[in-house]
């Protein structure tokens, strides 16, 4: 019988599962993952880490569903080696696994900065359940905060600290919040808000030693600050889990390098979610961080295994809750040469609308989910909205979105 | 524990106890109801816990926010006047005997 091995349960993994079957794929289905956990919802962990209702996260599908699917869970298991004459995966030296189709989703892993001190205790990183618990329970006794980098997971988590009235502050080496994630206009929304809730920010800066005994107790900073801490998240961004794939001789580079068809160097052979660098915006590779992206990748590799191939073609959509705000962001921000803000009501939310030449790149919403979802919808339709449609004060842009003929 | 009534697509009722303050999709997930997908974890960012709720339960429900009123406009089945995020439901004893149809795609 034909078999579909997946390495990696996540959001991505589970997803090629259950697709798979939605699309009456026949053949053996078998998931494995290092951690031992049922596969669980990853956003909540850095969103709602105190949250006492869930203190065992979300489980992705409850154990029944992978029996009733006849998807064989291998938990707790480490692949070794991918043997690509062999067509094999082993675990260990004493277990192979024969595969006609391999899906690499195997995710990324917190970067760790050498400096001295980052084994100290209460010095953590937040990539997985273990690490969220870690986290919330080091925060309980916390009096002061320092978060390593300002991207989402850092700023998510300084929210966390901040609203829980920790003295809470967060260094960057760049000169503002999320520069690669976000367009400058939001980041300096972003950064006042934050800053509102007594959060303190130091940019162009970077850490050069963790001090304490056993537990942390400050950092010391480039510029010569020493900043008292008893509790340090380190967010500097993620490393993409490649080693398995390289030691087999799949190409990687920043991501494992695949095709528009999210096929590696080898066929038969796919790598998709965080791992994966695929080509988008006219051939660049990218490598994109999210649920939508791995869940929409999943979507695409298990048609190509059941034999309805199409080229990745999805609108990045993200989101992210930071104290009463919630973010949403659709479409890549990168390369604009317009931004127009659309105050969408009397509460304080709003919408930067970003254009390239007269052409809508992305959408960052805060608490304006009628501006994001008719962004998905107009940039995966292509609809033509124009900063004209904009510059009229009664523009609506779900009315825009079902008044407009769909052009695909 | 307050009793939701899963009803899918052809008809098929699973009553489920879902434990006061849980919410509808919790419930679902979590005793493997098929037919709510919950894509983004309760976040309602993806609108695949979408259903349709009994008319007689509709007045009891909490008001629909404007994340979720909108979100719906993102169904992949037919949004109607009794369409939900199940996410946005959070279990109560007033709530007990709530029956939610479950659409045929979620996605």
């Amino acid at each position: 019988m034909e078999t579909t091995v997946i390495i990696g349960a996540s959001h991505g993994g589970v997803q090629v599962a259950a697709s798979l079957r939605e699309m009456n794929y026949s053949g053996r289905i078998i998931l494995a993952a290092e951690e031992p956990h049922l596969p669980y919802h990853r956003p909540p962990l850095s969103k709602a880490l105190l949250d006492p209702a869930q203190p065992d996260g979300l489980m992705l599908r409850p154990s029944a569903f992978y029996e009733q699917k006849d998807i064989t869970l291998r938990l707790g298991k480490r692949v070794d080696a991918i043997d690509l004459d062999k067509h094999v995966v082993r675990f260990g030296s004493e277990e192979a696994i024969g595969f006609d189709h391999l899906v690499l989703a195997t995710g990324a892993r917190a970067r760790i900065p050498q400096i001295e001190g980052i084994n100290l205790r209460n010095v953590l990183t937040l990539r997985t359940l273990p690490d969220a618990k870690s986290l919330a329970a080091s925060l309980t006794d916390a009096q002061d905060v320092v978060v390593l980098g300002a991207g989402m997971i850092g700023l998510e988590f300084a929210a966390v600290a901040a609203r829980t009235g920790r003295r809470t502050t967060v260094i960057d080496a760049t000169s503002r919040p999320l520069l690669r994630g976000l367009s400058p206009e939001m980041a300096q929304h972003l950064q006042q808000m934050h800053e509102a809730n007594g959060v303190r920010f130091i940019f162009d800066d970077g850490i050069t030693a963790i001090e304490g005994n056993e537990a942390v107790t400050a950092v010391m900073t480039k510029s010569g600050q020493r900043i008292n801490a008893d509790l340090v998240l380190v967010a500097v961004g993620v490393v993409p889990n490649v080693e398995l794939a390289v030691a087999a001789g799949i190409e990687a580079d920043n991501g494992i390098v695949v095709d528009t068809h999210l096929q590696t160097s080898h066929e038969g052979i796919y790598a998709i979610g965080d791992c994966a660098a695929f080509p988008a915006n006219g051939g660049n590779r990218l490598r994109i961080e999210s649920v939508q992206n791995a869940t929409d990748h999943a979507r695409t590799v298990a048609a190509s295994i059941v034999g309805k191939r199409q080229p990745f073609n999805k609108v990045p959509w993200f989101w992210s809750d930071q104290y009463d705000a919630k973010l949403q962001i659709a479409g890549l921000w990168n390369g604009y040469d317009q931004a127009i803000l659309r105050p969408s009501g009397n509460d304080g939310s709003f919408a930067y609308y970003l254009f390239a030449n007269d052409k809508l790149l992305c959408v960052e919403a805060i608490n304006a989910p009628g501006d994001h979802v008719a962004a998905r919808k107009i940039l995966s339709d292509g609809l033509d909205l124009r900063p004209e449609h904009l510059a009229d004060p009664r523009f609506d842009p779900k009315l825009f979105m079902r008044q407009q003929p769909s052009h695909s | 524990m307050p009793l939701v009534n899963y009803v899918d697509h052809r008809g098929n009722s699973t009553p489920i106890d879902v434990p006061a303050n849980d919410s509808v999709m919790e419930g679902a997930i979590a005793n493997g109801v098929e037919g709510i997908v919950a894509e983004c974890g309760g976040s309602a960012m993806c609108a695949t816990c979408h259903v349709y709720v009994r008319e007689e339960f509709l007045a009891l429900l909490p008001p629909m926010g404007e994340v979720e009123d909108t979100m719906l406009d993102l169904t992949a089945s037919e949004r109607r006047d009794n369409s939900r995020l199940s996410c946005q439901i959070r279990m109560s004893d007033a709530l007990d005997g709530l029956t939610v149809e479950m659409p045929e795609a979620q996605t």
